[in-house]
């Protein structure tokens, strides 16, 4: 293992970034290393850039461990470049960052001023010139070997012609040197945040019809929609904003199981959501203002919608079905099931709602390939108690009783046994009641072929002197 | 008075174009059962029509089984709905995936809606009826349902008509009313052939057939369901036992028939 990176006391030590762990131990055997991430840096140093917004519209990510700022324009809003610069690392450094930071006239500049400290000097240009070769950012061979050429400065360098330097170090030595000297220009790359789409309507006179305010939010919905193309994406969830002349303000919100930019599947789906509400919505005196906001947007490829003289497609697609069901009856009510990975049977599966689940899952199956099910069509949840006659108390059913119809077991298979989740358990110790108790099922079926899924809950003298009995499914 | 019966004719050809558009065409059909079942019925049930499934409350799986089975040969490849209410999770239990899988139904396929009432049910039921992209479509009324009339049942019938969406309406704990149905069925229960060990083996079911629009009604049948093959079985027919012997060498000793075969149901 070796240092991914050194803070400055241990720099102050001698340690190094890319040393072996062992080298860095042998030195300071009380050295506390933690695991790199460079994602999560990533993520921090992404979310450092979009808080920088503050200074400056266009601030980009700048290698690993840099943020770049444009602030042409922007010093004045602060009194002046360097309190701009203050302000900026003193913000970062409350984060318990150490920062440094360079002001120069071009972004690669300002990249080598910052990590390459150099003696003062009368003006920007000179102190440029006084940095060393290193800055200009080329292959470590080809800094050892402006050096061994007795070539240590970017001045150095910059009285030289450039073409011996092209000849020697390619093309890209010379653009380097060019842009640190503030010869090129090479664009910033600025992070910026899709604003997320927004579309207000207002209107002069108050509107008194909720059906002339949806023809105006087909509208907004269409060109919406047209944003939505431009992006490449499809709103997956729509808020509409009815806003009444007397201040009162009516939301209605519609989600989609998949991306979607077309306006009457749009407007569809708001009808459906004005349908389910309790009370209509009550234009009152009237509503001045319509707003549409698309607040989640996927990234949705650009589709044909229809050909010359051809028809778009033949009818509604299952997925614009869920949509608008779940819509009219709410959420949650349009349901698929998910495996869970859980040999505790009522855990194995989830219902979640079918906007929701996008990926197909897999069913493993349960059991040998050649036996029937061993699983029941239809799970009780929580199981069903029943009074059931064994012949001995660990043995199987006999005869049971559910919902008062008694019923007589001809033929059996089990138990199965399924053990709670003994590693649940506190200190790895089993404690009966926390985690539940062993279940031995058994697949019965009675004298008129219905077959049943049953359970004696807890095992007889181990775990309890009295097992009750419990039905939890029903077999085709 | 030539000229009147040129009129007559006009108007019996018309009467003729107007009889005949709706009954004539033939929609596809989907395997129900066993051969024999299917030849009976010309083929199987017919697609994109509504077939009715009552039962009686105790033969709640049998029902649901039966038609979760329909559906899915009637669907094909194509996404499934049920449509259920809040009674039905409370009265039946919850659909469960790793069940459905190893019945032979891809739970993937699966959409289920827990609708609030039974209106909210059949409204969604004719919206789903009228998307051809969906495979088959499961109603699951309880009780007496007096909302399902017979102007809901056609209204349904219509919709499948239209979109060639296949509508199976469970009746659990129903009693038959006048419906737009195709065919109605009564389904229990039936004993499995038993594995080794009197353990019980593949589902089996006893259908009878109470009502058909076009042709002949009243037959009954015992159909066993095949889910490692998906297919209907016949546990009298020799053959499908020796491949279950030869797929399963462990269950080969011996396989008892049940003493009821499926002639004896025919009778009926």
């Amino acid at each position: 293992m070796r240092l991914a990176s050194v803070d400055a006391d241990g720099l102050a030590i001698g340690l190094l970034p890319a040393m072996t762990l062992a080298d860095a131990r042998a030195r300071e055997p009380d050295l506390r290393v933690f695991d790199a991430q460079p994602h999560a840096d990533q993520d921090w140093l992404e979310r450092l850039c979009d808080g920088c917004g503050r200074y400056t519209p266009n601030a980009a990510l700048d290698g690993p461990d840099g943020l770049m700022l444009d602030i042409s324009g922007c010093d004045h809003l602060w009194g002046g470049e360097e309190a701009l610069a203050r302000d900026a690392a003193d913000r970062l450094e409350r984060y318990g960052m150490r920062v440094r930071h360079a002001i120069a006239a071009s972004p690669e500049a300002a990249h080598a001023l910052a990590r390459f400290p150099v003696p003062p000097a009368p003006d920007d240009a000179a102190t440029i010139r006084r940095l060393p070769v290193e800055a200009l950012r080329l292959e470590d061979e080809s800094a050892v070997a402006l050096r061994r050429a007795g070539l240590r400065t970017i001045g150095d360098l910059a009285a030289r012609p450039a073409a011996t330097l092209a000849a020697r170090f390619g093309a890209e030595a010379v653009d380097a040197l060019h842009a640190l000297l503030g010869l090129g220009h090479r664009p910033l790359a600025p992070r910026r945040a899709r604003p997320a789409i927004r579309i207000d309507r207002r209107f002069a006179e108050p509107i008194g019809s909720t059906a002339y305010a949806l023809k105006r939010l087909e509208e907004m919905a269409a060109e919406a929609g047209e944003q939505l193309a431009e992006r490449g994406q499809g709103g997956r969830r729509f808020e509409a904003t009815f806003f009444r002349s007397d201040g009162l303000a009516f939301p209605l919100r519609v989600e989609t199981g998949l991306p979607v930019r077309d306006a009457p599947s749009i407007l569809r789906l708001m009808r459906e959501r004005i349908d389910a509400l309790s009370d209509p919505i009550d234009p009152g005196f009237g509503f001045d203002m319509l707003r549409l906001t698309v607040p989640l947007a996927e990234p949705m490829a650009a589709t044909q919608l229809a050909l010359e003289g051809g028809e778009a497609r033949k009818g509604e697609s299952v997925a614009a079905l869920v949509d608008r069901l779940s819509i009219r009856a709410g959420r949650g009510r349009i349901q698929r099931l998910v495996p869970r990975d859980s040999h505790i049977p009522e855990q194995a599966q989830l219902a979640l709602p079918a906007v929701e689940v996008r990926a197909p899952a897999d069913w493993g199956p349960v059991g040998e390939p050649g036996d029937p099910p061993l699983r029941p069509i239809h799970l009780f949840d929580p199981p069903q108690s029943i009074d059931v006659i064994a012949g001995v108390p660990d043995g199987p059913p006999h005869r049971f009783r559910w919902r008062r119809a008694l019923h007589d077991v001809v033929r059996f298979e089990g138990p199965e046994r399924i053990a709670p989740e003994w590693w649940r358990a506190k200190d790895g110790a089993i404690e009966g009641e926390s985690i539940g108790k062993t279940r031995d099922y058994y697949r019965v079926e009675d004298a008129r072929g219905r077959r049943y899924w049953l359970f004696r809950h807890g095992l007889y003298g181990a775990e309890t002197p009295d097992p009750g009995w419990y039905l939890h499914g029903l077999f085709a | 008075m030539a000229e009147s019966i040129h009129s007559l004719a006009a108007l019996k050809r018309h009467i003729a174009t107007l009889d005949r558009a709706p009954a004539v065409e033939a929609s596809p059909r989907f395997t129900c059962g066993p051969a024999a079942m299917d030849a009976a019925l010309g083929g199987g049930l017919a697609q994109g029509r509504v077939h009715e499934i009552f039962a009686s409350v105790e033969e709640e799986g049998a029902a649901a089984g039966l038609a979760l089975l329909w559906m899915r040969q009637a669907g094909r490849d194509a996404p499934l709905l049920w449509l259920r209410n809040a009674t039905a999770v409370r009265v039946a239990g919850a659909p469960y995936g790793p069940g459905l899988a190893a019945f032979g139904l891809d739970p993937q396929r699966l959409l289920i809606g827990m609708m609030a009432d039974d209106a909210m049910l059949l409204r969604a039921a004719v919206d789903a009826l009228r998307c051809p992209a969906l495979g088959a479509l499961l109603i699951d009324l309880r009780g007496r349902a007096p909302l399902l009339d017979l102007t809901a049942s056609r209204r349904l019938a219509l919709a499948a008509e239209t979109s060639g969406v296949t509508a199976l309406l469970l009746r659990i704990g129903g009693d038959p009313v006048p419906s737009a149905a195709e065919t109605r069925w009564r389904v229990a229960a039936a004993p499995s052939a038993p594995l080794p060990g009197q353990a019980p083996g593949q589902s089996a079911f006893d259908v009878t057939l109470l009502r058909r629009r076009a042709g002949p009604d009243g037959m009954a049948w015992r159909l066993y369901w095949d889910s490692n093959r998906g297919e209907f079985g016949d546990a009298a027919d020799e053959r499908h036992d020796d491949d279950d012997i030869r797929d399963a060498p462990l269950s080969g000793a011996a396989f008892s028939l049940p003493g009821a075969g499926p002639s004896a149901g025919r009778a009926a």
